[in-house]
């Protein structure tokens, strides 16, 4: 079993775009499917539980077979035809473009998923600012701020109730919730003031240089985890070029 | 503010004092170096240490009211260790400071712990240490009990205590109630609305000094309790509102044992129980805004008055006449710019005359201190007056049942007796009124019956 959750997330997200760069250049079922065969053996090595990874990955088995529909009814015409309906014309070309997208969709998606639901914000942001040298005043910023989400979760609702109990809800739907949108956000700004007061109460944007409590670890399960994003990208791009069905789509 | 002259040796423990507006907890955010150039003006100097307070930053550490506002981080130690990654100070050192400071607090919880599932006394101490860890000279704390239930207030109460006294640290405290803190503070700073100094002294001797004008600003002073009404001799009790083995949540997870409770006209209830006990979702629900997660919310036909037997199921402008809800939040309920338009809102959605709008909506600013304050932003007001306006805009239409969630939070004595007194007057009137509390003189003022949640 590959202990990916305690991976240095940066080196997640890096594996997760390496493949993803292989693929966008291309437009080919081939080497989609050869990522995605790849990827499989990776994640079933990962031991996340079945249940875990079907829920976390649901949109993405919902996004890809939508998205390959549209292409297949109104993507490119080329070779026999098959069904002609006013805008809809579904052929050779457009049956194995639909394929290779809904290929592609899960190739990108499944793996981005199942990197990140393992981690976690504070790793990431630790990563960001240590390894990737951002500026620390945005990525502490940013993290900050995705903690108070769950505090306009629960403002939303009060919102939403209290709209009821003042005797407005019944109708206006849309006009209610622009207004209660309205409310959220100058909720939240006050909130984002008090917490930026408090942040800086504790020294934060001074200009002694920061130190952190904890170090963002980085070694060879790293190197390896983006050695392995790199090989699925290059092994499913060499397969479809020696297939022929390799096409560059830029440029 | 204006025009304080104002020196505190070092370790002092000093009570700030001053009617809601006096600038108290400007004063403290100065004291913090957090009021930049850009927010009002200044004038005069403030000295910390001889210079000026954002020189040295961590000197002086901040403690605010809410407590939700100040967790930063979502691990309790990363919490505690923010201060000092700003400081810069050595990652050894971090955590021998993290590990002195929550033990200093009396926070004694796993460092990885999530800092959203603390209590919020234990989130103050936290705060309190994240505070700590910068090793201040100067802690200054702003209102740091009043959200708190009564275990909370002692809890961060002695946490403050034992850190002034382990530490040698200055303290400065602001807060309504003094009886909180008179016993340990040394000095008792009382400031003047609009600039300079009241009163200044031992707590003791400011206290039987000025301790009745004090309380007539508002100020909790244990020698001055706010007047409690007289109760008029109660009308006839009918059940309006029942529930039938009710289990209240959030989802479907109950929380708490299932209820039978009769709300009656003419009565006061009590909800109170510990933080997590469910008091506000059964707020919730009894007001018919939450479905109750089993059983059933019943409303009597003298209640119901022809919209059916369940709240939840009534339209939003059913509820209006019937069940009124005031929330912990003033800000949650606010729907319009003005404090005249926010009364205005509850009769219009029934359809009354401008004629009876007007009538109500001025009966109310008047009888609720409110009418200066007719063309103001409501989100500009002060608590107090929040909460006011908050309490009127549910009496606009008249509900036979008042729900209020927590309507003492925060608000000094003045505010409090005069919150008593409306609802009293209410309930003697004949309307039921149900409060979620913690707050035991409160409770003890005005309910006729309790209903304590395990």
């Amino acid at each position: 079993m590959i202990p990916v959750a305690s991976v240095n997330p940066v080196a997640k997200l890096g594996a997760g775009l390496l493949v993803s760069l292989f693929l966008i250049v291309t437009i080919d079922w081939v080497s989609a499917a050869t990522a995605l065969v790849l990827e499989m053996a990776v994640i079933a090595f990962m031991g996340i539980e079945p249940k875990r990874f079907w829920l976390r990955t649901l949109p993405v088995w919902l996004a890809a077979p939508f998205t390959a529909l549209t292409i297949l009814l109104y993507g490119r015409y080329d070779g026999a035809v098959y069904f002609e309906f006013l805008l809809i014309r579904i052929s050779d070309g457009s049956i194995e473009l639909a394929l290779a997208t809904f290929l592609r969709v899960l190739a990108i998606g499944l793996p981005a998923v199942v990197l990140f639901i393992s981690i976690d914000p504070t790793d990431f942001a630790d990563g960001l600012a240590q390894r990737l040298r951002l500026p620390d005043r945005f990525v502490l910023g940013a993290l900050a701020a995705v903690r108070m989400v769950g505090l306009f979760l629960e403002d939303w609702r009060s919102l939403e109730l209290a709209r009821r109990a003042r005797g407005v809800a019944d109708r206006g739907r849309l006009r209610r919730i622009a207004g209660q949108a309205f409310a959220l956000l100058v909720l939240s700004i006050r909130r984002g003031s008090k917490l930026s007061i408090a942040m800086e109460a504790r020294g934060f944007g001074g200009d002694t240089p920061r130190s952190w409590a904890r170090e963002s670890q980085w070694g060879s399960a790293e190197w390896v985890t983006l050695l392995v994003g790199l090989l699925i990208g290059i092994v499913a791009t060499v397969v479809a070029v020696l297939t022929g069905s390799w096409n560059l789509i830029v440029g | 503010m204006r025009g304080l002259d104002l020196r505190i040796e070092p370790g002092e423990r000093v009570l700030l004092l001053g009617e809601s507006g006096a600038g108290k907890s400007t004063f403290l955010h100065a004291l913090a170096g957090v009021v930049g150039d850009d927010e009002g003006e200044s004038e005069g100097s403030l000295l910390v240490d001889g210079e000026h307070p954002a020189v040295h930053r961590g000197r002086t550490g901040l403690v605010i009211q809410d407590p939700d506002s100040q967790v930063i981080l979502e691990r309790v130690g990363d919490d505690v260790a923010f201060g000092c990654e700003n400081l810069g100070v050595p990652r050894d050192e971090i955590w021998r400071r993290v590990h002195d400071s929550l033990e200093q607090v009396g926070l004694t919880v796993d460092l990885e712990r999530n800092t959203s599932a603390l209590s919020g006394g234990q989130k103050q101490r936290l705060a309190l240490a994240g505070v700590l860890a910068m090793r201040p000279g100067l802690i200054v704390l702003d209102e740091p009990t009043a959200n708190l239930d009564p275990g909370g207030v002692t809890e961060v109460r002695d946490a403050v205590i034992r850190v002034a006294e382990l530490t040698g640290a200055t303290i400065v405290v602001v807060e309504h109630r003094v009886s909180v803190w008179s016993d340990v503070v040394d000095r008792v700073v009382v400031l003047e609305a609009g600039g300079g100094v009241i009163a200044d002294g031992v707590p003791a001797e400011v206290l039987s000094r000025q301790g009745e004008e004090l309380a007539a600003r508002g100020v909790w002073v244990p020698q001055h309790p706010p007047a409690r009404p007289q109760r008029a001799v109660r009308g006839r009790q009918q059940p309006l509102l029942s529930t039938q083995q009710l289990s209240v949540g959030r989802g479907n997870r109950p929380l708490g044992s299932p209820l039978d409770l009769e709300i009656l006209s003419s009565h006061a209830l009590a909800i109170m129980g510990a933080n997590g006990a469910g008091k506000s979702t059964l707020a919730l629900t009894l007001g018919g805004l939450m479905r109750p997660v089993s059983g059933a919310v019943v409303a009597r036909p003298i209640l119901a008055d022809g919209a059916g037997e369940h709240p939840i199921r009534w339209k939003s402008r059913e509820l209006l006449t019937r069940i009124g809800t005031v929330f912990q939040d003033p800000e949650h309920q606010l729907l319009t710019s003005t404090v005249r338009a926010e009364l205005e809102v509850g009769p219009r959605a029934l359809k009354l005359s401008d004629h009876e709008v007007d009538a109500r909506v001025e009966e109310l600013l008047t009888r609720l201190r409110l009418d200066r304050l007719a063309g103001a932003n409501p989100f500009t007001l002060s608590g107090g007056e929040k909460r006011r306006l908050s309490v009127a805009t549910s009496l606009a239409t008249r509900p036979k049942v008042l729900v209020l969630d927590e309507p003492t939070f925060g608000q000094d004595s003045r505010t409090w007796s005069e919150l008593l007194a409306l609802l009293a007057r209410l309930v003697d009137d004949g309307s039921s009124v149900i409060t979620v509390s913690h707050d035991l003189e409160f409770v003890d003022a005005l309910a006729d019956s309790t209903v304590t949640l395990a």
